[in-house]
Parts: C-alpha cells; structure tokens; sequence
C-alpha cells in the first residue's frame, strides 16, 4: 500500500493517548464475550454465523464492530442484546451470564422502534414504568433525559411528527433512561442522511461523556467507527470471526477535523486493508460485489460528457 | 392548476376531485335508474289501463304486456267497440324514484295495519338491537381471542384450524338448530349474526395482530418488559387502530347476515317490513326498506371513522 509510507502505523500511539487506554483497561470489565458461536439451521444446512469470539469492554469503553455484510455483526448484537441465543460460548455482563432480554442492556435498533402510538415522553417512560417505576417519577426522569437529548419541547409530540434524527435521539433517550449497564447499538444512523449522521454522531459522544455507559456500535461506516470508538473489534465473514482488535489512536476529545489527521488516515487504512483485502478475495461470494459488463456505446461518438 | 392525469396508477386525488367523484357514484346510478322510470321510450315493457274501454277484464291500474294490449286494442277497434286506454308502464317491481322516496317519508308515518305490528321506527329498532347483541357477543369473544391467537403460536394452532373449517359453514344453516336450542324470537337470530361474524372475526383479528412489527417486541423486550406487559402494553395498543378497522369491516358483514337472521323463527324487525310491504306490491316501500339500512350502514361506518381519528391520533394509515 503506497499510503502506509507517509503515515505513521496505526499502532502508533501518542503518550496521552496510551495512558488513555491504560486507564480505560484498568477499568472493570463491564462485557465479556468467550468463544461465542452461532450456527444457524437452514434447509440446506448448518450455517456458522459466529464462530469463537472473543472480546471484552471496559466500562465507559466505546467499542464499535465492523466487517463486511455476512460477517454476523448484527446476529452478535442480537445475543448481546438477549434477543437470540448462542449456541456455544458465554457471553457475561458484570461476571453474569446473559439470559434473554434485559433492562441492564438497553439497545438502538437501525430501523425506528419508537411506539407510535405513546408520545415522545411516554416512550422514554415505558422503559421505566414497566420495570415498576411510579408515573410521576417516570415522568419527571423522562422529561430530565429529553432535556439531556435537546428534545424537551417535543414531549407531547407523536413519533410520527419527528423527524429521522430526533426519533433516533429518543430511541438513545428512551433505552438510557433505563440506566442500562450497556448500550448496544445496531447501526442506529444508517437510516439517516450524511449531514443528520454527522450531527447524531457527535451528540452521542456528547451523551456518552456525560454519562456513566459503556457502548457496543455496530456499523458498517469505518469513518464513523474511528470517529466514536476507543476500539473497533473488526470482523471476517463466512463464518464470522475476530480479525483483529484495533486500538484507535486518534486522540480525545473527538472532533470532525481529525478525519484527516494521521492516525484517524493510518487507522482507517488499516481497516480497509482488513475489510476490503479479505472482500475481493471472497470475490463473487459477496452480493454486493458487482462486475461491470462491457456497455455498448448508444450514444453518438463525439456527443460526449467528459 | 396543473392539469391532472386521471388514470396514472397510484395516484392520489385532488379532495376536491375526491368529493365530486364521490358525489357521482351516487348520482350515475340514480340518472340510469331515472331514464329507466322517466323516459318512455326506455324499457317500458308494460301498459298501465286507465280506461278499460270495452274490454271486460281489463281494470284500471292493471298492468299488461304491450303486445298483448295493442292485440287487444286492435279486436276492439275491429269490432266498432271502445278501446282500452293506457300509457306505457314498468314492471310494478321497479318503481320510480320519486315513489321511492315519498316512500321513504310515508313508510314512517303511516300506521301498521294493525294495532299490535309494530311501526317501521319500532321494526328498525329490533334490527338494530338484533345486529347490536351478536356483533357485541361475537366481539366480547372474538377480539380477545384473535388477539391471543395472534400473539401466541400455540393458541393460534390449537384455535385457528378448527375456525378456519368452521367459518365455511354458511350461518343461515344452523337456523333450525338455533330455533330448537334458542326458541322462536330473538335468540336465534342473534345466534345466526354470531356464527356469521365471530368465526370470520377471529381470522382476521388473528392475522391483524400478526401483521405488528417484531421490533417493537423486541424493542420493549430490551426495556425490561415482561411477557404480559408485551400484550397489555405493545401488542394491543399497537394494533388497536387496525382493529377497529377490522371491526367496521366486521359490523358491515353483520348487517348482510341480518336479513337471514330475521326469517329465522317468527319474522321480525325491518325484514318482517320488507316481507310484508312485498306480498302486498308495495315494491316502493320495499326499495325504502333496502335504502333506509344502506343509510343505516354507511353512516355508522361514516361516524366510526371520524371517531377513530379522536381515537387514535397517531395513526397513519387510517382515514
């Protein structure tokens, strides 16, 4: 790669930003993933979606999961989140095995949860209010967590009123009321156009400094993983395994001008090479991959656009 | 205003385009039944005498056939004697839309030949009751049973195949059954507007409540909800504003099952009307009868609507 000779490795890290992660691995593990496997049955077949995986988060850690589509990242989440078993491998939260849902792990999903027919501020409550909390409680948590999202005056507001963005910034709102130990969060932007994405990202870390909550982000955007993650546990597909866990030396706090500092540059090399090396090598295997046939010309030579 | 292009598919139209087409689908049918009545020259195959002239077995008002009546005609004139007179009529089965409508006002305020038959008013009343009970008993049952069958597999196996047999069963069949178990008056014809509605009901409860998106379940799962709270709290309000739809769509079903339901047992409400005003040809007041539960029917469909959007505010699909 021509690049990697003018930039630093992405294993090279600044004095402040190493003796970040020597705190942040001092820290309590909060998540413990230990050779997590997941087959599917299918007619034609058994099909292995995880395979051995292993990882841990700190708490306060931002990690996000990356690889390529077929790599499991969403079926990971899911058993995280309790929403489908394993079928080998522990995964514990606190030193405690996972069984099933649970308010301790709140989870974003890609598309909008949001219940359409309570309002903006009965939603950040139903977490509360089904777990025992009395109403008037409830609500004068949920109205302190739409302050935190910027959203109080949409409190009597319908879900269908908001737009793409502020129905995200509930959903974070209403799976942190709970004051999950985790959250998990299944590629929460990718509904969402290039300048929301851009704004939400920068409010989740906003949110996630002021706040006691370690986060598991899955997504398939690199930019966006450098951007939030402390870490980013990248995967290979067929079958989903760990490829490598990348320590992110971009510094904090984040900013949107280091997308084209060294180290954000030299990182996101790195997982192009992991990603994009091991997709041509599946070449054909992937649908999205596409070989462009030779087009005839139909238009007249000389009528060009160049 | 742009011009618009009626048949683009999947086009929506202009609310006001909407209300003039609306008021058409009423219109049209009424002018063709209007030229049918009004214009001589159409149809018309009968004559109604005025004048019975000479011929002994013509009276007045009778209706005949017209070749027939000009046959007779001919044999009169050929004999030197007065011909019959009259103009061209239609069937007394297909009334004018003028008799239909004072039809509509009369029926209401002339008495019941008899003391002890009840008035129009009091026959629609017992309609309207009969339709009330088995569509409020088949509700009270079916609802929260589609709702269950939707939710859970296992009720959904253990309930669906047998109602699915069971709703090809025509209703009108178990009125023998009904009269004999239930007696001769209401009892039956409520039983019949139940078989009717509840077996359908269930079906389509079931599959309304299958139709929720799972993330939603999922999503209150990861909020700690519990099984029973899925049901209380996500699963009913979130199908609820499509099963009031399914529920009007249901309430019109019923109405179709009611005259059956009536001639089961002793005739009553507006079907012993109908029954009546036709054996003795007063076709108008039949045509009123039909009208009156079409107006019936459509405006409590109408009111339903409009009380959903009170109801449920944030619904989108609903109109």
């Amino acid at each position: 790669m021509n690049a990697e000779k003018t930039l630093p490795s992405y294993l090279e890290q600044s004095d402040a930003v190493r003796e970040r992660f020597e705190r942040l691995k001092a820290r309590p593990k909060i998540l413990e993933v230990k050779g997590l496997d997941k087959v599917f049955e299918t007619p034609k077949g058994q099909t292995v979606a995880l395979k051995d995986i292993h990882f841990e988060t700190h708490r306060r850690e931002f990690l996000c999961v990356v690889g390529p589509s077929g790599c499991g990242k969403s079926t990971l989440i899911r058993i995280l989140a309790g929403l489908d078993a394993q079928t080998g491998g522990d995964v514990l939260l606190e030193g405690k095995p996972v069984k099933g849902p649970g308010r301790d792990r709140g989870m974003v999903f890609q598309g909008y949860t949001l219940f359409p027919w309570l309002s903006v501020k009965r939603n950040v409550m139903f977490g509360l209010t089904v777990n025992g909390m009395g109403f008037q409680e409830a609500e004068r948590q949920a109205l302190q967590w739409l302050a935190l999202i910027g959203l109080e005056k949409f409190a009597e507001a319908y879900p269908h009123q908001l737009s793409g963005g502020m129905k995200q910034r509930v959903a974070i709102a209403r799976a942190l009321a709970n004051q999950p130990r985790i959250l998990l969060m299944d590629e929460p932007f990718g509904a969402l156009d290039a300048q929301t994405r851009a704004k939400m990202q920068a409010h989740l870390l906003e949110i996630w400094r002021k706040i006691d909550i370690t986060i598991v982000f899955i997504t398939h955007d690199l930019d966006e993983a450098i951007y939030l993650a402390d870490r980013v546990l990248v995967l290979k597909a067929h079958p989903g395994e760990v490829q490598e866990l990348i320590e992110v030396p971009v510094p904090h706090p984040r900013k949107m001008e280091q997308f084209i500092s060294d180290e954000f540059l030299a990182t996101k090399a790195r997982l192009e090479e992991l990603i994009y090396a091991y997709e041509e090598k599946e070449e054909g295997a992937d649908e999205d991959e596409y070989d462009y046939p030779d087009m005839p010309r139909l238009v007249e030579v000389g009528d060009s656009v160049d | 205003m742009s011009r618009t292009n009626w048949f683009s598919v999947q086009t929506e139209l202009s609310p006001k385009a909407k209300t003039v087409l609306g008021i058409l689908s009423f219109v049209l049918p009424i002018l063709v039944w209007s030229i049918v009545s009004y214009v001589p020259a159409v149809w018309h195959p009968l004559v109604q005498i005025t004048d019975p002239g000479s011929v002994s077995y013509l009276q007045v008002d009778m209706r005949m056939p017209r070749g027939p009546f000009e046959d007779v005609v001919k044999e009169a004139e050929a004999e030197g004697q007065a011909p019959p007179q009259g103009f061209p009529a239609n069937p007394v089965y297909l009334p004018a839309p003028h008799e239909v409508a004072s039809a509509l006002y009369t029926a209401f305020v002339t008495p019941p030949p008899s003391r002890d038959m009840p008035w129009l008013h009091e026959s629609l009343w017992h309609s309207i009751q009969v339709i009330f009970w088995g569509f409020f008993l088949s509700s009270a049952i079916g609802v929260p049973l589609g709702v269950l069958c939707g939710a859970y597999a296992p009720i959904s196996r253990l309930t669906e195949p047998f109602v699915e047999f069971f709703r090809y069963l025509p209703a009108p069949a178990f009125g023998a059954l009904a009269v004999a178990i239930l007696g001769i008056y209401d009892g039956p014809k409520i039983a019949i507007i139940f078989i009717g509605t509840f077996f359908q009901q269930v079906l389509i409860i079931a599959n309304t409540t299958r139709k929720l998106d799972g993330a939603l379940t999922e999503a209150a799962l990861t909020l700690g909800a519990g099984n029973l709270q899925l049901l209380t709290r996500v699963v009913v309000p979130g199908v609820l504003p499509d099963l009031y739809r399914d529920l009007r769509i249901l309430l019109g079903w019923a109405w179709t099952y009611l005259i059956v339901a009536e001639l089961i047992g002793t005739t009553s409400g507006i079907t012993w009307f109908i029954t009546q005003q036709a054996r003795y040809q007063h076709f108008e007041n039949v045509y009123a009868a039909i009208i009156i539960i079409g107006i019936i029917g459509l405006g409590t469909d109408l009111v339903l609507g409009m009380l959903a959007k009170r109801f449920f505010p944030w619904d989108r699909n609903g109109k």
